[in-house]
């Protein structure tokens, strides 16, 4: 309609920022971004028995952490009793060779060396420290990444590349060795600890949220939408946490789901270092650092934490990766 | 830097009080930054580069040019979107070039602006009604039933069922979230709306619904409009004055009869040229009389010396490279900036066909027979 040669060089989308953006505008996926989150994740999450199932044990999980003194009271025994008749003192402390850790009807998962306590409760209230561990750390996290990134995303220039500059930092750093300096020196009570942990844990895994809320900021701070709403006078908090919060959703809980599982081998690793949580408190990564002195006699101290901590982590990461199939605007389906 | 803003006698006299809006001068310059820690300037994209303009109370201003031109970026700097990096712009006799974010929130109400592209101008997270009582609740408005019923009033006002209150924009049809986003800018009551091509996106069928419907609007309100568009056929039935963009620049302004019947810059005669004739009787000599631009426009980061359009134009001779031409008021409240404005030999049938040949010669890359081509 216009004359001649009439370029498209200055549409209103940037073409690098719109790359990152869920759907070119547009485009008929436009229906499926309209519709509310709940319904998209959930008619695609039915179809996918994998997330399904990783959902499932992380639910038994929660469930078996939370009640884990009312299962106790059924099974297996107390916590902090000690059955020294199930363990060999003349050979360090093991129960009887060839009895698998001492596992029995009475002792489900088997008995821990030295102690005799009941390799069983250990793992459900281990599950306990496990969970409040990771998630409160996450919880952390993404507040923490979703206030930088957003900040950042929406306001670029200088607090840009300070907070990009501190987030490369943060994921190039050899956090263990950071953390595990940085624990020894805070005073040790069972408290403190489990705080210094979860701090530990959230400094070093906001950035993975504050990178992918960045990102989708840039891109999302181009929509009209955004000017529409300075143009009626609205200041950056309600900008930032009002227009463009809402539509960051989909993606924080993806990648929420999927920073848990990094948080739970982050607590299991700092336990098995020995600075995690404090004994008597149980976790899975004591366990496996205990295990290490008897694993030669007996392989089954190793593998029941082991199992466990495997287990915690692939259901979460099978769950992470179903959701962000059925929520990433990336996954273009 | 251009010095281009001295003699706009006609363009905005400084009359203050007869004009709702103006802008003098106003300058936009983009920074282009290399560097991944210290960013340093390596350039300026000169989208708006010293234009004047005055809105009158109650008039409809057209501005028109082609994609790229700045007329957006004209926009936003009218709304304070985007800060002037030169020149000033005026509301109502207030300076308000450089106001913060607090200070201007209560100057909003009285400058709205409805957006481009309905897809990406609505929160598709938000209801219909969170969209449109946004503006009542970031200003603090009270209205006398509640924010809900008035929200409801306005979408009756723009033709929409106000039982859709809770829905979301994803529903709707491109024109009737036009709908919506005039909705929203008439929340406030504003007493000028800045339309951004508000039809350009929309279907050919509901175009013109959407322009009835601001045409409605601006009688029942006495709103006055800045009504952008790529091409002079969408803002000649709702226009009062035309102002016409080419590269940063404002090359023509007038009132809207005489700069259809009567364009004086040769790139408004282009444009004029390029617009279709609806009548099938006229439509064979108008397509004869067409004007084709050829070549690319160039880039607004370097701009041609002198007149900017010269490189496209068939009446260029070396004065126009040499000297920018300032804007003149040649007819009543018609001004043109260029050296050798068209004439009205010109304008009859074998000065247009002279006009045409030379045109065509200007050299282009890739160059296809320009006019073999029938009008869309
Ligand atoms: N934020 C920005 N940063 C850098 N360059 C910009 C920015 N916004 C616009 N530009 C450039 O300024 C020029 C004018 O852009 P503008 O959007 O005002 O054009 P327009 O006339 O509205 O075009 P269209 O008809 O395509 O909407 C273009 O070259 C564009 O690339
Ligand atoms: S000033 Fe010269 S180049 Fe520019 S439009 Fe007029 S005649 Fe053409
Ligand atoms: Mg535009």
């Amino acid at each position: 309609m216009t004359m001649g040669p009439v370029t498209s060089k200055s549409d209103e989308q940037v073409p690098s920022v719109e790359e990152a953006t869920s759907t070119p505008p547009g485009v008929p996926a436009k229906a499926i971004e309209g519709r509310s989150l709940g319904q998209i994740a959930w008619t695609r999450l039915k179809r996918d028995k994998v997330a399904l199932t990783g959902a499932s044990v992380i639910v038994f999980l929660v469930l078996v952490a939370i009640f884990a003194p009312v299962i106790n009271k059924f099974l297996g025994h107390p916590i902090n009793e000690f059955h020294q008749d199930k363990i060999n003192p003349s050979l360090g402390g093991i129960p009887e060779p060839g009895t698998w850790g001492g596992i029995s009807k009475d002792f489900l998962l088997g008995v821990q060396p030295v102690t005799g306590r009941d390799m069983f409760s250990q793992i459900i209230y281990g599950a306990r420290v496990s969970l409040l561990v990771a998630l409160s750390a996450t919880v952390v996290a993404v507040i923490l990444g979703v206030v930088l990134g957003i900040t950042a995303g929406y306001f670029g220039g200088f607090v840009d590349s300070a907070v990009s500059r501190l987030m490369d930092l943060i994921l190039a750093f050899p956090y263990l060795l950071f953390s595990i300096a940085l624990i020894s020196v805070v005073p040790v009570t069972t408290a403190w600890r489990i705080g210094v942990v979860v701090g530990v844990i959230s400094f070093f895994s906001w950035p993975y949220i504050g990178r992918i809320v960045r990102g989708q900021t840039l891109s999302l701070r181009e929509r009209e939408f955004v000017e529409a709403a300075r143009s009626v006078g609205a200041g950056p908090t309600r900008i930032l946490f009002r227009e463009l919060l809402p539509n960051l959703v989909a993606p924080i809980l993806v990648y929420s789901t999927l920073v848990i599982p990094t948080n739970i081998v982050f607590e299991a690793s700092l336990s098995f270092l020995g600075v995690g949580v404090l004994p008597p408190t149980p976790s899975w990564g004591r366990l496996l650092s205990d295990a290490v002195n008897y694993y030669t006699y007996d392989p089954v101290y190793m593998f029941v934490p082991g199992l466990a901590i495997f287990i915690m982590v692939l259901a979460f990461n099978l769950f992470g990766d179903g959701l962000r199939d059925a929520l990433d605007p990336k996954a273009n389906r | 830097m251009s010095t281009s803003t001295q003699s706009q006698p006609a363009a905005a006299p400084q009359r203050g009080g007869e004009y709702l809006l103006e802008v003098q001068g106003v300058e936009k310059h983009f920074p282009i930054l290399r560097g991944a820690f210290f960013k340093r300037k390596v350039g300026a994209v000169r989208a708006v580069d010293g234009i004047d303009l005055a809105v009158k109370a109650g008039e409809t201003l057209g501005l028109v040019g082609e994609s790229g031109c700045g007329k957006s970026t004209t926009g936003r700097l009218m709304t304070r979107l985007l800060e002037p990096t030169g020149g000033k712009v005026i509301l109502e006799g207030r300076d308000i070039s450089h106001l913060g974010v607090s200070q201007m929130r209560p100057l909003r109400r009285e400058i709205q602006m409805i957006f481009q592209d309905p897809y990406s101008s609505l929160n598709p997270r938000h209801t219909v009604g969170s969209i449109i009582g946004a503006p009542l609740q970031v200003q603090n408005i009270k209205t006398a039933h509640g924010q809900k019923r008035e929200v409801q009033r306005l979408l009756e006002l723009v033709g929409l069922n106000p039982e859709h209150y809770n829905r979301y924009p994803h529903e709707f049809s491109g024109g009737q979230r036009q709908r919506i986003g005039i909705a929203r800018a008439l929340a406030l009551q504003p007493k000028l709306i800045i339309a951004d091509e508000p039809v350009s996106a929309l279907d050919v069928s509901i175009q013109a619904q959407v322009v009835n419907l601001l045409d409605d609007l601006q009688r029942e309100f006495n709103l006055t409009y800045v009504f952008i568009a790529h091409d002079l056929s969408v803002v000649k039935h709702i226009s009062d004055r035309v102002a016409v963009m080419y590269l940063g620049k404002v090359v023509e302004v007038g009132p809207r009869d005489g700069l259809y019947a009567e364009p004086l810059h040769p790139y408004t005669y282009a444009l004029l040229s390029a617009v279709p004739v609806p009548d099938p009787d006229r439509r064979d000599k108008a397509q004869r009389e067409r004007v084709l631009l050829t070549g690319d426009v160039p880039s607004p980061i370097d701009p041609p010396s002198g007149c900017r359009f010269r490189t496209r134009c068939w009446k260029a001779q070396d004065i126009c490279a040499q000297e920018e031409p300032l804007l003149r008021e040649l007819q009543p409240g018609q001004t043109v900036a260029c050296h050798f404005p068209i004439t009205t030999e010109e304008r009859s049938g074998k000065g247009a066909q002279a006009a045409r040949a030379a045109a065509a010669e200007i050299p282009v890359a890739a160059s296809t027979d320009p006019f073999a081509e029938p009008i869309a």
